[in-house]
This record gives C-alpha cells, sequence and structure tokens, in this order.
C-alpha cells in the first residue's frame, strides 16, 4: 500500500464520444481545475478529490482515437503516460462501439502503464441489441474492466476501487498485449535491435520500434535527432516495410476481435435504432439544412430574448451608474485617473462582462446541442458550404456566436481539432457584426440617411458576410495553399442528455471568459483608456487625438477629413459601442439624439458610409484582440489578425469612398 | 455506392496520415463498411465497427471498396 500522505495520480484516457467527459464530471465535479498543458493550447483539466482516505488526482487526457503523432493532442496524451508516470490509467470504451473504442485500449498497452477499463453506456448498447459482458472481455485482456453508465453514476465507485487497487499493486498487471502479424515480426526486431541503446530517456524502446515501423514522424524526429548513426540503417529497414503500419493497424482490430468473441453478444434482429431515424432527417440536404435554420433561430431568439433584456439593464443601470458614482467620487482626482477608472475599468472590461448573459446562454444550447449529439450533425450539413472557404462545417457555430460578441466566438473555435482550420476561423470571425457594432450603426444610420437608414443597416452586414466569405476563400487559396480540412468525423449515438455536462460546460466556459475580463482584456482597456486620457485628462489633447490628427492624411482616402471621426474609429477598439461616446464628447453634444445629426450634417453621404463601412470591418476590439493571443498563445498571430482587419477596413473604405465620389 | 450498400474496403489511398487516421477509426482493409447515406453530392455516412462516421466525397474516394452482394 502505498502511504496515505502520497497522492496516487490516475490519467484518464478515451477516444472522443465514450462518455469519457462524463465520468470525470461526476468523479470531480466542481472540485477541477481548468487550464492548458504546458506550452500548449490544448485544454488540461485536473480534479482533485480523496477516496476511503486516499488523496487522488484524476487527470484528464485529450480524447483521441490513437496515440500516433497525427495531432498534438494524441502527443499530449502519450507523453504525458511516458514522461508523468501515472499511477494508472483509467480508459473509458464504449460498449456500443466497442471494437474501435478498444483501438486505444489496444495503443495503450503497447506503453508501460497499468490499465483499467472502464466499460461504459452499456445501457445503451443494451437497447442496441449489444449484450457486452464486462467480467468476460476482463478474462480475454487480463486486465480489469468495470461495467459503467456513467451519465447515472452507476459503477464509478467500483471502476475508482479498481484503479485504487491496481495503484497499490501494479506489479500484479500482467495483460494480454496484442501481438504484430507474423510476417512483420522479423522487421520489428530487427529495428528493435538497431535501436537499442540508442533511445532517448524515458521512451520504451519497444515502443518505439513499433512506432519506427508504423510510421510515426515525431518519434522519427526525435531518434533521428538523438542517434543519427543509427538512424541511416534504421531508414533503410523501414522503407522497406512502408506498407507496414495498415498491417499493423488491421492487426491490433484482429486481436480486439478475439478479445471481444466470448465478449459480446449480438442477436441479429434488426433494431432500427432512434438515431437511424433521427438521421433521416437531421443529416437530410434540404430538411436537415432547415432543421439546423430553425435551431439557430431558436438560439437567436433565446438570447434576445431571455439575455440580451438583462445585458442591457446591466450596460444601463449598473455599468452607468457606477460610472456615474466613480466620476463624482473621483472629481477631487486628476481627470485623466477619473477617465482611467471611468472609460478603462467599468466602460471597457465592466462592458465585456455585461455580456455574460450572452454568454451563459450560448454555452448552455452549445453543450445541450453537443451532448445530445446534435452538433455533428450540423456541422455535417453545413460542410457543402463551408468546404469552399477550406473551412469545417464545425465553423459555423463560433461564427455564428460572432453576431453576440466576437471574444466567445473565437473561444468557441476550440471545438474545432484541425490547427488550420481553427487559425481561419479566428481570423474571420472578427469580420461578423457584433452587437457593440449593430448599435453602433443602428444609432448613426438614421440621422445619416433618413428612410434609406434600414435598407444601410442590412447592406453594411450583408458587405460584412461578403467580405467574411471572401477573405475566407482568399486566405484558403493564398496562405493555406487551398488546403481542405480532411473530413472525417464520427457522429456519436444520439442519447439523453445530462443535465450534469452541460451545467459544467456552461460553468466552465463562462468562468474562462470572467476570468480573461479580470485580466488580460482588464489591462488591455486601461491602456487604450490611458491613451485617450493622457497627458491633459481631455481626448480633445489626448495622445489618441494626436495620433487621430496625423492620420488625416489617410483618412482623406476615405472621405474623412475630420481628425474627430478617425479618434471615434480608434476609441471603438477599447468597445465598439465606444465610438458613439467619443462623438460626443468631440462634437459637444453628449450622446443625445441631436449627436448623430450634427455629424451627419459635417459629412456628405459618400463619406458618411465609407465611415460605417469601416467601423463595421475595423480592428477588433482590444477584448476579442486579448483572447486571441489566448487562444493562438502568441502575440504574433494577434498582430496578423490585426493587421489584416485593418487592411480590409482601409480597403473596403477606399472603395467605397472612390465608388461615392 | 447508394444508401444502403454493403461493401468491404479492400485498399486505402492517400497519404499515411490520412490512413492512420482513418486506420484507427476501424478503417482497415477488410473491415465491412455500410454506406447510411449518399446523396449524390456533399459528404457521405459510413458505418464501420457499429460507428457511424461522415467523410467527405475526396476522403470516400480514396477507400477502394468491394461491393458485397447480399
Amino acid at each position: 500500500m502505498p502511504e496515505a500522505s502520497r497522492a496516487i495520480t490516475i490519467a484518464l484516457a478515451g477516444q472522443p464520444n465514450v462518455g469519457k467527459s462524463t465520468v470525470f464530471n461526476m468523479l470531480t465535479g466542481l472540485r477541477q481545475h481548468v487550464g492548458n498543458w504546458p506550452g500548449k493550447t490544448v485544454e488540461q483539466k485536473t480534479g482533485e478529490f480523496s477516496r476511503q482516505g486516499q488523496a487522488v488526482r484524476l487527470v484528464d487526457l485529450p480524447g483521441t482515437y490513437s496515440l500516433t503523432a497525427n495531432s498534438e493532442e494524441e502527443r499530449i496524451a502519450r507523453d504525458y503516460i511516458i514522461r508523468e508516470h501515472p499511477d494508472v490509467v483509467v480508459v473509458i470504451v464504449n460498449a456500443a462501439a466497442l471494437e474501435r473504442s478498444l483501438y486505444l485500449v489496444a495503443e495503450l498497452l503497447a506503453l508501460p502503464a497499468p490499465l483499467v477499463i472502464g466499460l461504459n453506456m452499456v445501457d445503451v448498447a443494451r437497447r442496441h441489441g449489444i449484450n457486452a459482458e464486462a467480467h468476460v472481455l476482463g478474462a480475454a485482456l487480463r486486465a480489469p474492466v468495470v461495467a459503467l453508465v456513467a451519465s447515472r453514476g452507476e459503477g464509478l465507485r467500483e471502476l475508482l476501487a479498481a484503479a485504487l487497487r491496481l495503484a497499490g499493486n501494479p506489479a500484479a498487471f500482467d495483460p494480454n498485449r496484442p501481438a504484430i502479424r507474423a510476417k512483420h515480426r522479423t522487421v520489428l526486431e530487427e529495428i528493435r535491435a538497431l535501436i537499442a541503446g540508442h533511445v532517448p530517456a524515458p521512451y520504451p524502446e519497444d515502443w518505439v520500434a513499433l512506432k519506427l515501423l508504423e510510421g510515426d514522424a515525431e518519434v522519427a524526429h526525435q531518434l533521428r535527432a538523438a542517434a543519427p548513426e543509427v538512424w541511416e540503417r534504421v531508414q533503410a529497414r523501414l522503407v522497406e516495410h512502408e506498407d507496414a503500419y495498415l498491417d499493423i493497424a488491421g492487426g491490433r482490430y484482429e486481436w480486439i476481435a478475439r478479445m471481444v468473441r466470448a465478449a459480446v453478444l449480438r442477436p441479429t434482429t434488426g433494431v432500427v435504432s432512434l438515431t437511424s431515424r433521427l438521421d433521416k432527417i437531421a443529416t437530410h440536404p434540404v430538411w436537415g439544412l432547415a432543421l439546423l435554420l430553425a435551431i439557430f433561430g431558436l438560439v437567436f431568439w433565446l438570447t434576445y430574448t431571455v439575455a440580451l433584456p438583462i445585458v442591457n439593464w446591466s450596460d444601463a443601470i449598473v455599468i452607468k451608474g457606477l460610472s456615474d458614482r466613480a466620476r463624482a467620487a473621483l472629481a477631487a482626482e486628476p481627470a485623466w485617473f477619473c477617465r482611467l477608472i471611468v472609460d478603462g475599468i467599468l466602460g471597457g472590461a465592466g462592458r465585456v462582462l455585461t455580456f455574460l448573459p450572452i454568454l451563459v446562454v450560448f454555452f448552455a444550447v452549445l453543450g445541450f446541442l453537443e451532448d445530445v449529439g446534435y452538433f455533428v450533425r450540423g456541422a455535417y450539413v453545413m460542410d457543402r458550404y463551408m468546404h469552399w472557404m477550406g473551412l469545417h462545417g464545425k465553423s459555423v457555430l463560433p461564427l455564428c456566436l460572432g453576431f453576440g460578441c466576437n471574444v466567445p466566438a473565437v473561444l468557441g473555435t476550440r471545438i474545432i481539432e484541425d490547427r488550420r482550420a481553427r487559425w481561419l476561423t479566428i481570423l474571420l470571425a472578427p469580420l461578423v457584426p457584433c452587437t457593440g457594432r449593430l448599435a453602433v450603426i443602428a444609432f448613426l444610420t438614421p440621422a445619416f440617411f433618413g428612410g434609406a437608414a434600414v435598407l444601410v443597416s442590412w447592406g453594411l452586414v450583408a458587405v460584412n458576410l461578403i467580405v467574411l466569405v471572401f477573405t475566407g476563400i482568399v486566405l484558403n487559396r493564398l496562405v493555406f495553399g487551398g488546403a481542405h480540412t480532411a473530413f472525417v468525423m464520427e457522429m456519436p449515438l444520439y442519447h439523453l442528455p445530462n443535465a450534469r455536462t452541460i451545467g459544467l460546460f456552461a460553468w466552465h466556459n463562462t468562468f474562462a471568459f470572467v476570468r480573461k475580463a479580470g485580466t488580460i482584456i482588464l489591462a488591455m482597456s486601461l491602456l487604450v483608456a490611458a491613451f485617450s486620457a493622457l497627458p491633459g485628462g481631455d481626448v480633445e489633447s489626448s495622445l489618441l487625438a494626436r495620433l487621430g490628427r496625423a492620420l488625416v492624411p489617410l483618412g482623406r482616402w476615405l472621405g474623412l477629413e475630420d481628425w474627430r471621426l478617425i479618434v471615434a474609429l480608434l476609441t471603438s477598439f477599447v468597445a465598439k459601442e465606444n465610438t458613439i461616446a467619443t462623438l460626443g464628447t468631440l462634437y459637444g453634444a453628449g450622446d443625445g439624439t441631436g449627436l448623430a445629426a450634427r455629424v451627419g450634417a459635417t459629412l456628405s453621404p459618400g463619406a458618411a458610409l465609407a465611415f460605417l463601412v469601416v467601423q463595421m470591418l475595423f480592428i477588433p476590439c482590444a477584448a476579442t484582440v486579448a483572447v486571441i493571443r489566448q487562444e493562438t498563445g502568441t502575440w504574433k498571430q494577434a498582430a496578423v489578425s490585426v493587421g489584416l482587419l485593418l487592411f480590409i477596413a482601409l480597403l473596403a473604405g477606399i472603395v467605397t469612398h472612390c465608388l461615392w465620389r | 455506392m447508394a444508401a444502403g450498400a454493403r461493401a468491404v474496403l479492400r485498399q486505402l489511398r492517400g497519404g499515411r496520415e490520412f490512413s492512420n487516421r482513418v486506420a484507427a477509426l476501424g478503417f482497415t482493409v477488410g473491415a465491412e463498411v455500410l454506406v447510411v447515406e449518399n446523396y449524390g453530392r456533399g459528404p457521405i455516412i459510413v458505418e464501420v465497427r457499429d460507428t457511424r462516421v461522415a467523410l467527405g466525397r475526396g476522403e470516400a474516394a480514396k477507400m477502394v471498396m468491394e461491393v458485397v452482394h447480399a
């Protein structure tokens, strides 16, 4: 028995859609810590709790189908097991798709870690006419197998007990391991002999030899760096057996078939499942699209009837009330200090926080759609349209979220596994007009264009979306070489939603947003507010105004001769709605209804239109830039996004001005 | 191949990365595949080893199948 003071580390592994996160959530509840894997942008969840006086640390590994280094997630999962030596690895498999989910088990068995297998969704399997016996499977694998219905918490206690038992006596673990097919056995032995003594530290030689034969680029790279002298001979052997990797995968499935033969009873009654019936509609090119649009409509309706009134209320009452109070309390302080507090903290980070209700509603709906299994169907239906932008169908949802606020849109791209597609989606997200910008055009267009205001507003939104599609196509062709994301996506069975999973999903995502608003977004808002308040305390004489005046020659290209318009655009970097407040300050009319008319009177229709087009396409707000930095891990990519949007906005402004002159 | 057709996977074309990825999902030589949906355009849905998988047409074209006559 390990001494009670030492925490036992359990790594939780499993393929996607096997109920791994349900197991994790059920075991840890709110006692989880969400962060990123060191140096990576992949989310890492850990939870700590104690069972029978034993402290347990549960580490949720990324959900992966295999452990070959095709993706960052797969590298993280296998490196964790090899380098960090968890006491035990619990791997969750799906009883309703047992052969496929045992593939990961076959890969894990090649690593030196004791395994406990959680046979999840035995209820779902039974409904599909599949009867999987945990103890028979366990006897075949010579490893502990525990039957689970994780969504109802069944079997979790037994699973944990089995894991702790194995952690206390790892030497007892002697499983049935998959063997390679006979025709490649000799070459595996040869490679194993060649690399003996040359493999860098914690990597097991058997495993490295196997991965080399599987054509694993990362392992090959590591060996070449560590032992260039043997690499050439190894490579020569590998070239002769180039197609071995297909045989290895095939061999694993043959081994799996032997393992499950006795454990799975499958009567041959043709069960037409609920999933088949629902998919007839949900994945139909016409009905599926109609269903998706209806669901989007419902999400928007929910957002606007439930969340938006709360947002408006907190903006009008809480933020404005606090701002007034802060102004009164700080009247004796220097003006720049007052502006920093009021505009920077309350107007910038504070206003971003008022978007919380939209986020909660959105994440709850997203969590629901994901949990019941609808989400990938929506992505499937949209894929044929997103395809020519080089995007995955999954990009649709985060982009739609952008209509509320671009910050959650960028956060929402986490659901896109493919790095390239995710980065492209992040670049395109700020082109979706958010409520902040919609508020600005709603305020200014009536004064600028009178009766045509509604038409112009719709036109501006349409311009944004056309620019988005066009930018997507161009970026995909030029920057990403026209590559399209391989569309291979598992469609899980539909199942009943689990309130706990959805609740935790919404909670964690919202909490992550609040934490960002409290730190990085706050810092950015303060910085920009400082520029608009220093040195004198008013915008007219601030550094920002000086910048605005200096930019007038550039503004002429767009028909914007007035420095005040340029400053208004610049302050929209703090928060898009600031455009109105800045114009109010600079035109000396507060933010009453007279303002729009006064600004409108100084502008020709062409210049007014150019101003609005630029406003709609202008660089992402500070909060969005901050989360782009956070999600991509580098300032460089945030800078690329700002540069791209600046270029698009200026180009569109110039084109508008030229067409209208 | 129309919806409802059954086939056996004979060969995987395309790069090693692609083949590795789909092999992990169950697409290995000899695996039985059922076409669930195919509307002539856009991605298709197949069933392999009790799992429904959506495949882009480009991806599906890299899999050489032999139709099984029931």
